[in-house]
């Protein structure tokens, strides 16, 4: 029950515009707009949720009780947020570079929300199922990179400009560890489309044959969505909020809001490449499968979320030794056995 | 509706892409101030995948917002804020080689062409297909495995350098304090 529900409800959206005489090019165009605002939807709902969880389990982390007073038990603070950043001034310094100070908060959310087009959310649930999906993933991931780097010169302030500084070489340098770990699944699996991804992994979760890379991406992952012990980027202590110094109001707002669903989208890779993605473990089909990708999901979130609250921020140097003497490496090491692995599997004939 | 369904869409995207494309990148050139030439590249970089896309290219599509759109201008910022200046107003400006710029474009616009011309390489017919990042690592690990090698030695060479120039300009910052 319930499996079928959203691939039932796309069925039958487009039975109905082909009944009522809408042609097939129209009738792609219109549903496919539907899915993508279904996951703008999505997104929204769910930074909403991240937003409301991070505080609590901040909370209990640090035995204090979080926001508790709009609401039963504190749930409708997000809203009161959103309403309180939508109120504020947007306030433009005098000497930024106006038109880019603007126009990068506006951007800085496109490409995770490109990002999500291509996650498959359930059984037959990608709004657009690519065949070099894990590939698109990383490719868009990198124009954040600019984007952050183009808000915090252009608020012409110090600060930011070390913060952005930093943003892009931890960025750039973090992103080649993600890559490596995903290397060797990629290898086993021989596709780069994410479904075909998670029906690999239905007699074993590739958690369990690559628990390295497994680390190995949870821990880039982590620095490529500037959270803490890697938020070195709005090191508050440091350079007060790096790029986000001059920003104010819902320009300011957009920034963590992209932090929230990059944090989502990196979840939800390592679901749909470590984790099993929409398989149901133990052979539990009575939840539908898209459930299970949001428990897994959550699960992932809550995980990242426990090792904020719980690690202090590293220093620069360490961020970049760890990179480039502990994570690549190790990376590297782990895609060369995996090769060495699959043909020695292949020669006793345990894998073909 | 007729007049919709008659419409080729790819011919419209691919001549919106193309304007992008060429707009931006005359932006490049023409902006005053060298950051926003960064961004104009990343747009222009950006349509070029576009425009790939319409022609069923997606691996090399995403290959263009990888390495150019995502690397190579983050190579431009680093090395403008390695020269970066007070004020970076005046920064992409005009220069008088007018003469020796036309000759080089001309130049390279005649050596492209000629080559094109002369690889004589046939575009089959029939639909392109889906999986093309199988048949591009075979060419590249089998036939090309050497220009591929010879490519990856040069980027180690490159790095191998670029450490240590950093390295020797830090310690001369170390003898002179």
């Amino acid at each position: 029950m319930g499996e079928n529900i959203f691939v039932g409800i796309a069925t039958w959206l487009r039975d109905v515009m082909s009944s009522a005489g809408v042609p097939d090019l129209w009738n792609d165009t219109i549903l496919m707009l539907v899915k993508l605002v279904t996951v703008l939807v999505f997104v929204m709902l769910n930074f909403m949720v991240l937003n409301y969880m991070e505080r609590r389990i901040a909370g209990f982390i640090q035995s204090r009780r979080g926001p508790n007073r709009v609401g039963p038990h504190g749930l409708l603070q997000p809203l009161a947020d959103i309403g309180k950043m939508l109120g504020k001034e947007l306030y433009i310094p005098k000497s930024v570079d106006k038109i880019v100070f603007l126009l990068m908060p506006t951007l800085i959310f496109v490409p995770p929300f490109l990002i999500f087009a291509v996650l498959p959310l359930g059984k037959n649930m990608a709004a657009i199922d690519m065949n070099i999906g894990v590939f698109y993933m990383f490719a868009i991931a990198s124009l954040s990179t600019i984007i952050l780097w183009g808000a915090g010169w252009s608020s012409n302030n110090k600060y930011s400009l070390i913060g952005s500084m930093r943003a892009v070489a931890q960025m750039v340098s973090y992103e080649l560890p993600l890559i490596l770990s995903l290397l060797g699944v990629i290898m086993i699996t021989g596709t780069l489309n994410m479904s075909s991804i998670v029906e690999a992994q239905n007699n074993i979760w590739f958690v369990f044959t690559q628990p390295i890379a497994f680390l190995i991406y949870f821990i880039a992952g982590i620095a490529e969505t500037n959270r803490t012990p890697f938020c070195l980027v709005e090191g508050e202590s440091e350079i007060i909020a790096g790029p986000y110094t001059e920003y104010s109001g819902m320009t300011y707002a957009m920034f963590p809001l992209a932090e929230f669903v990059s944090m989502i989208i990196i979840s939800a890779m390592s679901t749909i490449v470590f984790l099993g993605g929409w398989l149901a473990p133990f052979g539990w089909t009575f939840i539908p499968s898209w459930l299970w990708f949001f428990l897994k999901m959550y699960v992932m979130i809550f995980i990242f979320m426990w090792v904020r609250w719980t690690y202090p921020r590293i220093r620069v140097d360490q961020l970049m030794g760890f990179n480039w003497k502990v994570l690549v490496p190790l990376a590297l090491a782990n895609i060369f056995i995996t090769g060495v692995g699959m043909y020695v599997f292949r020669a006793i004939g345990w894998w073909s | 509706m007729e007049l919709l369904n008659s419409i080729s869409w790819v011919a419209v995207s691919f001549h919106t892409l193309a304007a992008v494309v060429v707009i931006s990148a005359l932006l490049v050139v023409f902006s005053r101030n060298i950051v926003h030439s960064v961004f104009w590249l990343a747009a222009c970089f950006i349509s070029l995948a576009g425009v790939f896309m319409t022609l069923n290219a997606d691996f090399v599509a995403m290959v263009q917002v990888m390495v150019y759109a995502g690397a190579v201008c983050i190579m431009v910022v680093f090395a403008i804020m390695l020269i970066r200046r007070r004020d970076m107003g005046d920064t992409n400006l005009f220069n008088g080689q007018t003469v020796a710029a036309a000759g080089v474009v001309a130049l390279v616009i005649m050596l492209s062409g000629f080559l094109s011309f002369k690889s004589g390489v046939v575009v089959p017919p029939g639909p392109v297909p889906v999986n093309q990042v199988d048949s591009i690592a075979t060419a590249m690990l089998t036939k090309y495995v050497i220009p591929f090698e010879v490519a990856a030695l040069l980027l180690l060479v490159a790095l191998i350098g670029a450490i240590f120039l950093a390295k020797e300009v830090k310690a001369d910052a170390d003898s002179d304090s």
